[in-house]
C-alpha cells in the first residue's frame, strides 16, 4: 500500500450559477464516513469526481483537493476505490478464481484472504455465495457484497468514494463500518435516510456547490436507532415474502394502518398486509 | 510541435477521451490540430471540427491501414505545421492489432477499456508495449476488483507506461491526461524517424483485388497455418 492518508480537504469553489460555494474549506480524516446529500443534479457526483481526480482548481467546479497537508500532490496507485450501483462484474469465472485473480495482481497470498472475502460477503448478502459460483451469475445483491468485501479486504485502497449502495438485500450498515472499521475514509454520496444518518457528518449539495456540512445531532441519533429497527423489521418481512411465507400469521410483522411495522397478535382489521 | 499518436481497439472510446482532453487543452489557448487516419468511413471529422479546430481525415480503402499510415505521416506533419499547430494529434483507428503506430520521439497513446477481454495485452501486444501513456476506459462500469486486475495486466505488459483512467462519458480524468500531453516533446520533423514496432508483411495477391479462394490464385507472400491440432500459440 502505498503513503497513508491522514485528512482529505476540500477547498470551496464555484456552483453552477458561478458564485462561490458556501463552504469555503472541509476536511475528512481518516476513518470518517461522510454522506454527501442532495437532489439529483445538486452536485454530489461531480465533487466525488473531484475527490478521485485531485481537483486543483482546474475543474469545472473549481474546487481544490488536499492530501494530508499537501505533502501528497497525486494519488498513488490504488489509493481511490470506487463503487456505484451501474458497476457490474465482467469477468466470466468462478468467486475464487475471481478473488485469487485480484489478490496476485496486489501481490498477495491469497488462501486464507479468499475465505474471509467470501465470509464477509456472506454476512452481507442474505443469500449466501460460493466459491465456485460465477461472478457474472451473482444476483444484485451478492455482486455488491461482494464488491465491498473485495474492497474491504483485497483492494485496501484508504479512500473509498461511493455513489449510492442500493437496498438489494445486503446489510448497508454493516458495509460501512466494515469499511470505516478497516481505517478508511469512506464517502456515500446516497438519498437514503439511513445512509445519511449513518454518518456522523454530511455534507448537503446544492446547486453544484458545498451548501452546508451539517454534524449529526443527538435527535438524530435516536432516528437513526429507529431506523436501524425499521429496516431489521423490514427485512424480516422481505426476508418471509421471499421465502414463500404469507406475511400474515402468527407472531409475524406487519405495517399497522398508520403505517409502522408492528407484531401482530392476534386477528384484527387494524392490519393489513404490505 | 507535439506530434501525438493515439491508438486503440475499436469502440474503445479514442475518440470520446480525445474530445474532452482537447477541450482542457484548446482552454489553456493551446492550437491543437488532429489527424484521423480510418478504414471505410468515419464521422469523427466532424466529431473534431465541432470543437472548432483543423481537421484532416485519411481513408486507407483497399490499402492495408498500416501500411497506409506510414506514408501519410509526412504529410499530416506538414500539414499540420502550416496550421502553425502547438499540438498535433494522429488517431488511428484502421490499425489492425498486429501493429502499433508509436514513433521514436514522438508521444504513444493507447486507448483500451475495461469491457475487454482480460487477455488483450496477448491480442494486441505491441500497441500496448510501446505505448508511453495507457488510457484505460469504461472503469465506471466494472468492479474495482477488475479495474485493479485490468490495470496490473497493463503494467505487466508495459512497465514504464503511464496509466490513466478516462471516463469517456463525462471526461473524468481527462484533466490529467491534458497534462501529460503538455509534457510531450517537441518534435522539429518527422522524416528519418522510425517507428517503434515493425508493420506486418503485406504483398500478395488479395493486396491487389484478388478475390478467388484456392491455391492457384495465391501469389507472393503466403503462409499457411500448419495443419497439426496445437496448444494455441501464434499465427
Amino acid at each position: 500500500m502505498g503513503k497513508d492518508i491522514r485528512k482529505i480537504t476540500i477547498i470551496g469553489g464555484t456552483t453552477k450559477s458561478g458564485g462561490k460555494e458556501a463552504i469555503e474549506k472541509t476536511e475528512i480524516y481518516k476513518g470518517d464516513i461522510i454522506t454527501l446529500v442532495g437532489p439529483t443534479g445538486s452536485g454530489k457526483s461531480e465533487l466525488l469526481s473531484d475527490i478521485e481526480q485531485l481537483a486543483r482548481g482546474d475543474t469545472p467546479s473549481n474546487r481544490a483537493v488536499i492530501l494530508n497537508d499537501g505533502e501528497l500532490n497525486r494519488w498513488e496507485r490504488q489509493m481511490v476505490a470506487q463503487l456505484s450501483q451501474a458497476m457490474n462484474f465482467v469477468l466470466d469465472m468462478p468467486v475464487e478464481d475471481f478473488l485469487e485473480l485480484h489478490a496476485s495482481s496486489r501481490g498477495i497470498s491469497s488462501n486464507p484472504i479468499i475465505e474471509e472475502v467470501i465470509g464477509l460477503t456472506n454476512r452481507l448478502s442474505g443469500e449466501p455465495i460460493g466459491a465456485r459460483d460465477n461472478i457474472t451469475s451473482l444476483s444484485g445483491g451478492q455482486s455488491r457484497a461482494l464488491m465491498i468485501a473485495d474492497i474491504a479486504v483485497i483492494s485496501d485502497a484508504p479512500v473509498v468514494l461511493i455513489d449510492e449502495i442500493e437496498n438489494a438485500g445486503i446489510n448497508r450498515l454493516m458495509a460501512l463500518e466494515i469499511l470505516s472499521a478497516k481505517g478508511k475514509i469512506v464517502i456515500v454520496a446516497s438519498h437514503d435516510p439511513l445512509i445519511i444518518l449513518m454518518a456522523q457528518k454530511r455534507i448537503v449539495m446544492h446547486n453544484g456547490g458545498m451548501f452546508k456540512v451539517l454534524e449529526r445531532n443527538k435527535q438524530e441519533e435516536e432516528i437513526l436507532k429507529e431506523l436501524i429497527a425499521m429496516d431489521d423489521e423490514l427485512s424480516v418481512l422481505r426476508d418471509r415474502l421471499r421465502m414463500g411465507d404469507f406475511a400474515r400469521g402468527g407472531g409475524m410483522l406487519l405495517m399497522n394502518k398508520s403505517g409502522s411495522v408492528e407484531e401482530k397478535k392476534e386477528e384484527s382489521s387494524n392490519f393489513e398486509i404490505i | 510541435m507535439k506530434f501525438v499518436t493515439v491508438a486503440g481497439p475499436p469502440s474503445s472510446g479514442k475518440t470520446a477521451v480525445l474530445i474532452h482532453t482537447i477541450r482542457h487543452l484548446l482552454k489553456d489557448g493551446i492550437k491543437v490540430v488532429v489527424g484521423k487516419i480510418d478504414c471505410l468511413g468515419t464521422n469523427d471529422g466532424e466529431k473534431y471540427q465541432k470543437l472548432g479546430i483543423p481537421v484532416i481525415v485519411g481513408l486507407s480503402g483497399d490499402i492495408c491501414p498500416d501500411h497506409f499510415y506510414v506514408p501519410n505521416l509526412e504529410v499530416i506533419f506538414n500539414w499540420a505545421k502550416e496550421k502553425s499547430a502547438q499540438i498535433t494529434i494522429l488517431e488511428t483507428a484502421g490499425l489492425c492489432h498486429r501493429c502499433a503506430p508509436a514513433i521514436k520521439g514522438c508521444l504513444a497513446i493507447s486507448v483500451v477499456d475495461n469491457l475487454s477481454n482480460i487477455d488483450i495485452p496477448q491480442k494486441i501486444g505491441p500497441m500496448l508495449s510501446t505505448a508511453d501513456i495507457v488510457v484505460i476506459t469504461k472503469g465506471d462500469i466494472v468492479s474495482q476488483a477488475e479495474r485493479e486486475v485490468y490495470r496490473r495486466k497493463m503494467e505487466m505488459v508495459n512497465p514504464g507506461a503511464e496509466i490513466l483512467e478516462v471516463n469517456g462519458l463525462t471526461g473524468k480524468g481527462s484533466l490529467l491526461l491534458k497534462t501529460s500531453l503538455m509534457q510531450a516533446p517537441e518534435v522539429d520533423t518527422i522524416t528519418g524517424r522510425e517507428l517503434r514496432s515493425s508493420m506486418p508483411a503485406c504483398v500478395c495477391s488479395y493486396c491487389t483485388g484478388e478475390k478467388r479462394i484456392g491455391k492457384s490464385f495465391q501469389l507472393g507472400y503466403i503462409r499457411k497455418i500448419e495443419a497439426t491440432e496445437t496448444e494455441g500459440g501464434r499465427g
